[in-house]
Protein backbone atom coordinates (compact mmCIF):
# COMPACT_ATOMS: atom_id res chain seq x y z
CA UNK A 1 0.00 0.00 0.00
CA UNK A 2 1.33 3.43 -0.92
CA UNK A 3 1.80 5.68 2.07
CA UNK A 4 0.31 9.16 1.94
CA UNK A 5 2.59 11.95 0.76
CA UNK A 6 2.46 13.49 4.24
CA UNK A 7 1.52 11.85 7.51
CA UNK A 8 1.74 13.90 10.69
CA UNK A 9 1.00 12.44 14.12
CA UNK A 10 0.50 14.51 17.23
CA UNK A 11 2.95 17.20 16.16
CA UNK A 12 3.94 19.74 18.78
CA UNK A 13 6.24 22.74 18.53
CA UNK A 14 6.66 24.54 21.78
CA UNK A 15 8.83 27.63 22.30
CA UNK A 16 9.75 28.96 25.75
CA UNK A 17 7.00 31.59 25.56
CA UNK A 18 4.45 30.12 23.14
CA UNK A 19 3.03 26.94 21.63
CA UNK A 20 3.20 27.32 17.84
CA UNK A 21 1.80 23.88 16.96
CA UNK A 22 -0.31 22.10 19.51
CA UNK A 23 -0.63 18.37 18.82
CA UNK A 24 -1.87 18.32 15.23
CA UNK A 25 -2.38 15.17 13.16
CA UNK A 26 -3.22 14.97 9.48
CA UNK A 27 -2.46 13.16 6.26
CA UNK A 28 -2.21 14.41 2.71
CA UNK A 29 -2.83 11.80 0.05
CA UNK A 30 -0.52 11.54 -2.94
CA UNK A 31 -1.39 13.59 -5.99
CA UNK A 32 -3.69 16.10 -4.33
CA UNK A 33 -3.40 19.80 -3.57
CA UNK A 34 -4.11 20.56 0.07
CA UNK A 35 -4.00 23.75 2.10
CA UNK A 36 -3.21 24.76 5.62
CA UNK A 37 -5.59 27.63 6.09
CA UNK A 38 -5.53 30.01 9.01
CA UNK A 39 -4.81 33.51 10.17
CA UNK A 40 -1.48 34.93 11.27
CA UNK A 41 0.08 32.88 14.04
CA UNK A 42 -2.11 29.85 13.33
CA UNK A 43 0.96 27.60 12.94
CA UNK A 44 0.92 27.13 9.14
CA UNK A 45 4.48 28.22 8.42
CA UNK A 46 5.77 26.37 11.49
CA UNK A 47 4.14 23.18 10.21
CA UNK A 48 5.63 23.65 6.74
CA UNK A 49 9.06 24.33 8.25
CA UNK A 50 8.90 21.08 10.20
CA UNK A 51 7.84 19.17 7.08
CA UNK A 52 10.85 20.63 5.28
CA UNK A 53 13.25 19.65 8.05
CA UNK A 54 14.17 23.29 8.74
CA UNK A 55 12.64 23.16 12.19
CA UNK A 56 12.77 20.39 14.78
CA UNK A 57 9.47 19.62 16.52
CA UNK A 58 9.14 19.31 20.28
CA UNK A 59 7.14 16.10 19.89
CA UNK A 60 5.31 14.05 17.31
CA UNK A 61 6.03 12.09 14.18
CA UNK A 62 6.33 13.25 10.58
CA UNK A 63 6.48 10.93 7.59
CA UNK A 64 7.04 12.42 4.16
CA UNK A 65 6.85 10.31 1.00
CA UNK A 66 7.08 7.21 3.16
CA UNK A 67 10.17 8.25 5.14
CA UNK A 68 10.56 9.40 8.72
CA UNK A 69 11.42 13.07 8.18
CA UNK A 70 13.10 13.46 11.55
CA UNK A 71 15.50 10.57 11.02
CA UNK A 72 15.92 10.25 7.26
CA UNK A 73 15.17 13.60 5.74
CA UNK A 74 18.07 13.35 3.30
CA UNK A 75 16.32 10.40 1.65
CA UNK A 76 13.35 12.54 0.69
CA UNK A 77 14.73 16.06 0.31
CA UNK A 78 15.77 15.34 -3.31
CA UNK A 79 12.07 14.65 -4.07
CA UNK A 80 10.76 17.78 -2.32
CA UNK A 81 10.98 21.49 -2.86
CA UNK A 82 9.70 24.71 -1.42
CA UNK A 83 8.82 28.21 -2.48
CA UNK A 84 7.93 31.29 -0.51
CA UNK A 85 7.67 34.91 -1.61
CA UNK A 86 9.05 35.86 1.81
CA UNK A 87 12.41 34.17 1.21
CA UNK A 88 14.14 35.73 -1.80
CA UNK A 89 16.89 34.07 -3.76
CA UNK A 90 20.29 35.76 -3.25
CA UNK A 91 20.03 39.21 -4.80
CA UNK A 92 23.50 39.69 -6.24
CA UNK A 93 23.56 36.54 -8.32
CA UNK A 94 21.79 36.46 -11.65
CA UNK A 95 18.69 34.33 -12.04
CA UNK A 96 20.63 31.83 -14.15
CA UNK A 97 23.47 31.60 -11.60
CA UNK A 98 20.97 31.01 -8.79
CA UNK A 99 19.14 28.31 -10.72
CA UNK A 100 22.40 26.68 -11.78
CA UNK A 101 23.57 26.45 -8.17
CA UNK A 102 20.30 24.91 -6.99
CA UNK A 103 20.31 22.50 -9.93
CA UNK A 104 23.77 21.37 -8.82
CA UNK A 105 22.63 21.06 -5.20
CA UNK A 106 19.89 18.71 -6.38
CA UNK A 107 22.44 16.84 -8.49
CA UNK A 108 20.44 17.28 -11.69
CA UNK A 109 21.82 16.05 -14.98
CA UNK A 110 21.56 18.33 -18.05
CA UNK A 111 21.20 21.38 -15.84
CA UNK A 112 21.39 24.02 -18.54
CA UNK A 113 18.76 22.27 -20.63
CA UNK A 114 16.48 21.97 -17.61
CA UNK A 115 16.87 25.65 -16.79
CA UNK A 116 16.17 26.70 -20.38
CA UNK A 117 13.07 24.53 -20.47
CA UNK A 118 11.73 25.83 -17.14
CA UNK A 119 12.58 29.41 -18.13
CA UNK A 120 10.52 29.02 -21.30
CA UNK A 121 7.63 27.44 -19.36
CA UNK A 122 7.61 30.11 -16.66
CA UNK A 123 8.37 32.97 -19.07
CA UNK A 124 11.54 34.06 -17.31
CA UNK A 125 13.98 33.64 -20.23
CA UNK A 126 14.16 37.40 -20.77
CA UNK A 127 15.67 38.05 -17.37
CA UNK A 128 17.85 35.00 -16.78
CA UNK A 129 20.96 37.19 -16.86
CA UNK A 130 19.51 39.84 -14.52
CA UNK A 131 20.49 39.93 -10.80
CA UNK A 132 17.70 38.34 -8.76
CA UNK A 133 17.49 41.46 -6.60
CA UNK A 134 16.46 43.60 -9.55
CA UNK A 135 13.27 41.73 -10.40
CA UNK A 136 9.69 42.84 -9.79
CA UNK A 137 7.53 40.94 -7.27
CA UNK A 138 5.83 38.97 -10.06
CA UNK A 139 9.14 38.10 -11.71
CA UNK A 140 10.59 37.04 -8.35
CA UNK A 141 7.63 34.74 -7.74
CA UNK A 142 8.07 33.06 -11.12
CA UNK A 143 11.81 32.67 -10.52
CA UNK A 144 11.14 31.22 -7.06
CA UNK A 145 8.72 28.80 -8.68
CA UNK A 146 11.37 27.83 -11.24
CA UNK A 147 13.75 27.10 -8.36
CA UNK A 148 11.05 25.06 -6.62
CA UNK A 149 10.34 23.00 -9.75
CA UNK A 150 13.96 22.41 -10.80
CA UNK A 151 13.99 18.88 -9.43
CA UNK A 152 10.39 18.21 -10.53
CA UNK A 153 9.40 17.48 -6.91
CA UNK A 154 6.93 14.80 -5.87
CA UNK A 155 6.00 17.02 -2.94
CA UNK A 156 5.88 20.77 -3.39
CA UNK A 157 5.44 22.93 -0.29
CA UNK A 158 4.34 26.50 -0.86
CA UNK A 159 4.07 29.32 1.63
CA UNK A 160 1.58 31.96 0.42
CA UNK A 161 2.43 31.27 -3.23
CA UNK A 162 0.65 34.34 -4.63
CA UNK A 163 1.13 36.84 -1.81
CA UNK A 164 1.87 40.37 -3.08
CA UNK A 165 1.05 39.49 -6.70
CA UNK A 166 -1.39 41.39 -8.87
CA UNK A 167 -4.56 39.40 -9.78
CA UNK A 168 -3.32 38.59 -13.29
CA UNK A 169 0.05 37.21 -12.17
CA UNK A 170 -1.62 35.43 -9.26
CA UNK A 171 -4.02 33.74 -11.62
CA UNK A 172 -1.17 32.78 -13.93
CA UNK A 173 0.74 31.14 -11.04
CA UNK A 174 -2.36 29.23 -9.91
CA UNK A 175 -2.94 27.93 -13.43
CA UNK A 176 0.67 26.85 -13.67
CA UNK A 177 0.46 24.95 -10.38
CA UNK A 178 -2.74 23.20 -11.47
CA UNK A 179 -1.11 22.16 -14.73
CA UNK A 180 2.03 20.97 -12.94
CA UNK A 181 0.07 18.76 -10.56
CA UNK A 182 -2.04 17.35 -13.37
CA UNK A 183 1.03 16.59 -15.50
CA UNK A 184 3.28 15.07 -12.84
CA UNK A 185 0.87 13.70 -10.23
CA UNK A 186 2.80 15.62 -7.59
CA UNK A 187 1.37 16.51 -4.20
CA UNK A 188 1.12 20.17 -3.31
CA UNK A 189 0.70 21.41 0.23
CA UNK A 190 0.33 25.15 0.64
CA UNK A 191 -0.04 27.53 3.53
CA UNK A 192 -2.35 30.33 2.61
CA UNK A 193 -4.91 32.81 3.74
CA UNK A 194 -6.09 33.53 0.22
CA UNK A 195 -9.50 31.87 0.26
CA UNK A 196 -10.29 32.05 -3.45
CA UNK A 197 -6.93 30.48 -4.24
CA UNK A 198 -7.59 27.64 -1.83
CA UNK A 199 -11.12 27.12 -3.16
CA UNK A 200 -9.82 26.92 -6.68
CA UNK A 201 -6.74 24.73 -6.17
CA UNK A 202 -7.31 22.51 -3.18
CA UNK A 203 -9.34 19.38 -2.68
CA UNK A 204 -8.50 19.23 1.03
CA UNK A 205 -8.36 22.08 3.54
CA UNK A 206 -6.98 21.96 7.07
CA UNK A 207 -8.31 24.89 9.06
CA UNK A 208 -5.78 26.01 11.67
CA UNK A 209 -6.19 28.27 14.63
CA UNK A 210 -3.77 28.90 17.49
CA UNK A 211 -1.60 25.92 16.56
CA UNK A 212 -4.47 23.43 16.26
CA UNK A 213 -6.45 21.96 13.40
CA UNK A 214 -9.99 23.06 14.15
CA UNK A 215 -11.69 21.61 11.09
CA UNK A 216 -10.94 19.87 7.85
CA UNK A 217 -12.55 18.78 4.63
CA UNK A 218 -12.98 19.79 1.03
CA UNK A 219 -13.81 23.47 0.42
CA UNK A 220 -17.34 22.49 -0.64
CA UNK A 221 -17.86 20.34 2.47
CA UNK A 222 -16.64 23.10 4.79
CA UNK A 223 -18.85 25.70 3.13
CA UNK A 224 -21.86 23.38 3.45
CA UNK A 225 -21.05 22.43 7.04
CA UNK A 226 -21.00 26.04 8.21
CA UNK A 227 -23.93 27.06 6.00
CA UNK A 228 -21.91 29.77 4.23
CA UNK A 229 -21.53 30.80 0.62
CA UNK A 230 -17.75 30.72 0.34
CA UNK A 231 -14.60 29.71 2.17
CA UNK A 232 -13.82 33.25 3.28
CA UNK A 233 -17.01 33.31 5.33
CA UNK A 234 -16.07 29.96 6.87
CA UNK A 235 -12.65 31.33 7.69
CA UNK A 236 -14.08 34.47 9.31
CA UNK A 237 -16.58 32.40 11.29
CA UNK A 238 -13.82 30.18 12.66
CA UNK A 239 -11.38 33.03 13.24
CA UNK A 240 -13.97 34.96 15.29
CA UNK A 241 -15.04 32.03 17.45
CA UNK A 242 -13.43 32.38 20.89
CA UNK A 243 -12.99 28.62 21.18
CA UNK A 244 -13.79 25.84 18.77
CA UNK A 245 -13.99 22.24 19.79
CA UNK A 246 -11.60 20.04 17.90
CA UNK A 247 -13.16 17.38 15.81
CA UNK A 248 -11.75 13.92 16.46
CA UNK A 249 -8.62 13.06 14.51
CA UNK A 250 -9.63 10.61 11.80
CA UNK B 1 14.70 2.01 -0.04
CA UNK B 2 15.92 5.37 -1.28
CA UNK B 3 19.65 5.93 -1.65
CA UNK B 4 21.18 8.52 0.65
CA UNK B 5 24.30 10.28 -0.62
CA UNK B 6 26.24 11.15 2.52
CA UNK B 7 28.84 13.36 0.88
CA UNK B 8 28.66 14.91 -2.54
CA UNK B 9 31.57 16.77 -4.09
CA UNK B 10 29.01 18.14 -6.57
CA UNK B 11 27.11 19.91 -3.79
CA UNK B 12 30.34 21.29 -2.32
CA UNK B 13 31.27 22.58 -5.78
CA UNK B 14 27.79 24.13 -6.13
CA UNK B 15 28.33 26.15 -2.95
CA UNK B 16 31.88 27.07 -3.95
CA UNK B 17 30.53 28.25 -7.28
CA UNK B 18 28.03 30.43 -5.43
CA UNK B 19 30.82 32.20 -3.54
CA UNK B 20 32.94 32.54 -6.67
CA UNK B 21 29.99 34.10 -8.53
CA UNK B 22 29.58 36.52 -5.63
CA UNK B 23 33.26 37.44 -5.73
CA UNK B 24 33.08 37.95 -9.48
CA UNK B 25 29.95 40.05 -9.23
CA UNK B 26 31.67 42.83 -7.31
CA UNK B 27 35.11 44.08 -8.33
CA UNK B 28 35.41 46.35 -5.25
CA UNK B 29 35.16 43.25 -3.07
CA UNK B 30 37.80 41.46 -5.12
CA UNK B 31 40.02 44.51 -4.94
CA UNK B 32 39.52 44.68 -1.18
CA UNK B 33 40.95 41.16 -0.90
CA UNK B 34 44.23 42.44 -2.34
CA UNK B 35 44.15 45.91 -0.80
CA UNK B 36 44.83 45.29 2.91
CA UNK B 37 47.55 42.64 2.59
CA UNK B 38 49.35 44.79 0.01
CA UNK B 39 49.05 47.93 2.14
CA UNK B 40 50.34 46.09 5.21
CA UNK B 41 53.23 44.70 3.23
CA UNK B 42 54.15 48.18 1.98
CA UNK B 43 54.09 49.72 5.47
CA UNK B 44 56.09 46.94 7.09
CA UNK B 45 58.45 46.75 4.13
CA UNK B 46 59.44 50.41 4.49
CA UNK B 47 59.57 50.00 8.27
CA UNK B 48 61.93 47.06 7.79
CA UNK B 49 64.15 49.11 5.48
CA UNK B 50 64.37 51.78 8.15
CA UNK B 51 64.98 49.36 11.01
CA UNK B 52 67.53 47.39 9.02
CA UNK B 53 69.93 50.29 9.47
CA UNK B 54 68.82 51.11 12.99
CA UNK B 55 67.98 47.85 14.74
CA UNK B 56 70.10 44.80 15.35
CA UNK B 57 66.90 42.72 15.54
CA UNK B 58 65.91 43.43 11.94
CA UNK B 59 69.55 43.51 10.84
CA UNK B 60 69.78 39.80 11.75
CA UNK B 61 67.12 38.99 9.18
CA UNK B 62 65.59 41.71 7.00
CA UNK B 63 62.38 39.77 6.35
CA UNK B 64 61.48 39.08 9.98
CA UNK B 65 58.76 41.75 10.09
CA UNK B 66 57.58 41.30 6.52
CA UNK B 67 57.23 37.53 6.94
CA UNK B 68 55.41 38.09 10.23
CA UNK B 69 52.91 40.49 8.72
CA UNK B 70 52.21 38.19 5.78
CA UNK B 71 51.84 35.09 7.95
CA UNK B 72 49.59 36.96 10.38
CA UNK B 73 47.42 37.80 7.39
CA UNK B 74 47.11 34.07 6.61
CA UNK B 75 45.51 33.57 10.03
CA UNK B 76 43.33 36.68 9.80
CA UNK B 77 42.25 36.14 6.17
CA UNK B 78 41.70 32.43 6.79
CA UNK B 79 39.23 33.23 9.55
CA UNK B 80 37.67 36.21 7.80
CA UNK B 81 37.40 34.37 4.46
CA UNK B 82 35.36 31.64 6.09
CA UNK B 83 33.23 34.06 8.11
CA UNK B 84 32.53 36.31 5.10
CA UNK B 85 31.15 33.46 2.97
CA UNK B 86 29.03 32.40 5.93
CA UNK B 87 27.81 35.97 6.43
CA UNK B 88 26.87 36.22 2.74
CA UNK B 89 24.23 33.55 3.44
CA UNK B 90 23.03 35.43 6.51
CA UNK B 91 22.75 38.74 4.66
CA UNK B 92 20.91 37.02 1.80
CA UNK B 93 18.66 35.13 4.27
CA UNK B 94 19.45 32.10 2.17
CA UNK B 95 19.67 29.32 4.77
CA UNK B 96 15.98 28.52 4.34
CA UNK B 97 16.58 27.78 0.67
CA UNK B 98 19.86 25.94 1.10
CA UNK B 99 18.76 23.52 3.78
CA UNK B 100 15.64 22.29 2.07
CA UNK B 101 17.96 20.92 -0.61
CA UNK B 102 19.99 17.75 0.01
CA UNK B 103 22.95 19.95 1.07
CA UNK B 104 24.41 18.69 4.33
CA UNK B 105 25.80 21.14 6.90
CA UNK B 106 29.25 19.53 6.69
CA UNK B 107 29.28 19.88 2.89
CA UNK B 108 28.55 23.57 3.41
CA UNK B 109 31.46 23.73 5.87
CA UNK B 110 33.82 22.11 3.33
CA UNK B 111 32.81 24.76 0.78
CA UNK B 112 33.38 27.52 3.36
CA UNK B 113 36.86 26.15 4.11
CA UNK B 114 37.69 25.91 0.41
CA UNK B 115 36.54 29.47 -0.20
CA UNK B 116 38.63 30.64 2.74
CA UNK B 117 41.73 29.09 1.13
CA UNK B 118 40.94 30.80 -2.18
CA UNK B 119 40.45 34.18 -0.49
CA UNK B 120 43.74 33.82 1.44
CA UNK B 121 45.68 32.96 -1.70
CA UNK B 122 44.07 35.82 -3.65
CA UNK B 123 44.98 38.26 -0.90
CA UNK B 124 48.44 37.14 0.17
CA UNK B 125 50.16 35.83 -2.95
CA UNK B 126 50.09 39.15 -4.89
CA UNK B 127 51.42 41.01 -1.82
CA UNK B 128 54.19 38.45 -1.38
CA UNK B 129 55.13 38.67 -5.05
CA UNK B 130 55.17 42.47 -4.92
CA UNK B 131 57.64 42.38 -2.01
CA UNK B 132 60.23 40.72 -4.27
CA UNK B 133 60.85 43.67 -6.64
CA UNK B 134 60.16 46.29 -3.96
CA UNK B 135 62.35 45.03 -1.13
CA UNK B 136 64.33 42.18 -2.72
CA UNK B 137 62.68 39.94 -0.16
CA UNK B 138 60.92 36.71 -1.03
CA UNK B 139 58.95 34.94 1.67
CA UNK B 140 59.05 31.89 -0.63
CA UNK B 141 62.80 31.59 0.14
CA UNK B 142 61.74 30.00 3.43
CA UNK B 143 60.89 26.90 1.41
CA UNK B 144 59.01 23.99 2.92
CA UNK B 145 58.75 25.51 6.43
CA UNK B 146 56.59 28.22 4.84
CA UNK B 147 54.11 25.53 3.74
CA UNK B 148 54.00 24.21 7.31
CA UNK B 149 53.50 27.70 8.80
CA UNK B 150 50.82 28.50 6.22
CA UNK B 151 48.92 25.27 6.91
CA UNK B 152 48.98 25.70 10.70
CA UNK B 153 47.77 29.31 10.54
CA UNK B 154 45.10 28.58 7.95
CA UNK B 155 43.66 25.72 10.03
CA UNK B 156 43.74 27.92 13.14
CA UNK B 157 41.85 30.57 11.14
CA UNK B 158 39.28 27.93 10.15
CA UNK B 159 38.84 26.84 13.77
CA UNK B 160 38.27 30.43 14.87
CA UNK B 161 36.00 31.10 11.91
CA UNK B 162 33.81 28.07 12.62
CA UNK B 163 33.47 29.02 16.28
CA UNK B 164 32.58 32.62 15.34
CA UNK B 165 29.99 31.44 12.76
CA UNK B 166 28.53 29.15 15.44
CA UNK B 167 28.24 32.09 17.82
CA UNK B 168 26.55 34.20 15.12
CA UNK B 169 24.11 31.33 14.48
CA UNK B 170 23.41 31.25 18.17
CA UNK B 171 23.29 34.98 18.90
CA UNK B 172 22.02 36.31 15.58
CA UNK B 173 23.42 39.08 13.43
CA UNK B 174 24.09 41.26 16.47
CA UNK B 175 27.24 39.16 16.89
CA UNK B 176 28.39 39.82 13.32
CA UNK B 177 31.15 42.21 14.45
CA UNK B 178 33.02 39.29 16.01
CA UNK B 179 34.03 38.19 12.53
CA UNK B 180 36.28 41.26 12.27
CA UNK B 181 37.47 41.64 15.83
CA UNK B 182 38.02 38.35 17.67
CA UNK B 183 41.25 37.39 15.92
CA UNK B 184 42.91 40.65 16.99
CA UNK B 185 42.55 39.75 20.65
CA UNK B 186 44.99 36.90 19.92
CA UNK B 187 47.51 39.13 18.18
CA UNK B 188 49.33 40.48 21.28
CA UNK B 189 49.92 37.00 22.72
CA UNK B 190 50.75 35.30 19.42
CA UNK B 191 54.21 36.89 19.49
CA UNK B 192 53.82 37.98 15.88
CA UNK B 193 56.43 40.77 15.83
CA UNK B 194 58.41 40.04 19.02
CA UNK B 195 59.60 36.92 20.83
CA UNK B 196 57.26 35.31 23.32
CA UNK B 197 59.87 35.85 26.04
CA UNK B 198 58.92 39.56 26.03
CA UNK B 199 55.53 38.71 27.52
CA UNK B 200 55.02 38.52 31.30
CA UNK B 201 55.48 34.99 32.63
CA UNK B 202 51.79 34.35 33.29
CA UNK B 203 50.87 35.49 29.78
CA UNK B 204 53.47 33.21 28.21
CA UNK B 205 51.43 30.21 29.36
CA UNK B 206 48.43 31.55 27.43
CA UNK B 207 50.66 32.30 24.43
CA UNK B 208 51.96 28.74 24.24
CA UNK B 209 48.38 27.48 24.12
CA UNK B 210 48.00 29.06 20.68
CA UNK B 211 49.24 27.39 17.47
CA UNK B 212 50.12 30.84 16.10
CA UNK B 213 52.77 31.41 18.80
CA UNK B 214 54.65 28.27 17.70
CA UNK B 215 54.48 29.44 14.09
CA UNK B 216 55.94 32.88 14.76
CA UNK B 217 58.64 31.54 17.07
CA UNK B 218 59.36 28.86 14.46
CA UNK B 219 59.49 31.49 11.72
CA UNK B 220 62.10 33.50 13.64
CA UNK B 221 64.11 30.33 14.20
CA UNK B 222 64.15 29.68 10.45
CA UNK B 223 65.03 33.29 9.58
CA UNK B 224 67.68 33.80 12.28
CA UNK B 225 69.27 30.37 12.50
CA UNK B 226 67.94 28.54 9.42
CA UNK B 227 66.67 25.78 11.70
CA UNK B 228 63.14 24.42 11.32
CA UNK B 229 61.78 23.59 14.77
CA UNK B 230 59.86 20.38 14.11
CA UNK B 231 58.88 20.27 17.80
CA UNK B 232 57.11 23.62 17.38
CA UNK B 233 55.40 22.39 14.25
CA UNK B 234 54.04 19.22 15.84
CA UNK B 235 52.88 21.09 18.94
CA UNK B 236 51.10 23.64 16.74
CA UNK B 237 49.54 20.92 14.58
CA UNK B 238 48.26 19.08 17.67
CA UNK B 239 46.74 22.30 19.02
CA UNK B 240 45.21 22.96 15.59
CA UNK B 241 43.48 19.59 15.64
CA UNK B 242 42.10 20.34 19.07
CA UNK B 243 40.89 23.83 18.17
CA UNK B 244 39.43 22.71 14.87
CA UNK B 245 37.45 20.00 16.65
CA UNK B 246 36.27 22.59 19.17
CA UNK B 247 35.34 25.13 16.46
CA UNK B 248 33.46 22.49 14.45
CA UNK B 249 31.62 21.34 17.57
CA UNK B 250 30.52 24.90 18.37
CA UNK B 251 29.35 25.33 14.77
CA UNK B 252 27.40 22.08 14.46
CA UNK B 253 25.81 22.39 17.90
CA UNK B 254 24.76 25.97 17.03
CA UNK B 255 23.39 24.76 13.69
CA UNK B 256 21.36 22.03 15.40
CA UNK B 257 20.05 24.54 17.93
CA UNK B 258 19.14 26.93 15.11
CA UNK B 259 16.99 24.14 13.63
CA UNK B 260 15.38 23.65 17.01
CA UNK B 261 14.66 27.38 17.41
CA UNK B 262 13.49 27.86 13.83
CA UNK B 263 16.30 30.31 13.16
CA UNK B 264 17.28 28.90 9.76
CA UNK B 265 14.27 30.55 8.14
CA UNK B 266 14.48 33.78 10.09
CA UNK B 267 18.20 34.36 10.30
CA UNK B 268 19.23 37.52 8.48
CA UNK B 269 19.62 41.25 8.75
Amino acid sequence: MIEPAVKVDNLVKRYPTAVAVDGISFTVARGVTAALLGGNGAGKTTTLSILLGLLLPTAGRVRVLGEDMLRHRYRVLPQMNFSSPFVDLPHRLTVRQNLLIYARLYGLPQRRKRIESLAADLQISAFLERPAGKLSAGQKTRVALAKALLNEPDLLLLDEPTASLDPDTGDWVRSYLEAYRARTGATILMASHNMSEVERLCSEVLMMKAGRIVDRGSPEALIARYGRTNLEEVFLHIARQPRIELEPVP
Amino acid sequence: MRREVRFSAGRVWAMLLRYLYLLRSSWPRTLELLYWPTLQMLIWGFMSQFLYANSSYVFRAFGVLLAAVMLWDVLFRGQLGLSMSFLEEMWARNLGHLFVTPLRPYEWVVSLLSMSLIRVLLGIVPAALLAIPLYHYSIFAMGLPLVAFFAVLLVMGWALGLAICGLILHQGMGAEGMAWTVVFTLSPISAVYYPVSILPGWLQHAAWALPSTYVFEGMRAVLFTEIFRADYFFAAAALDVMYLALGATVFFVAFHNARRRGALLQMGE
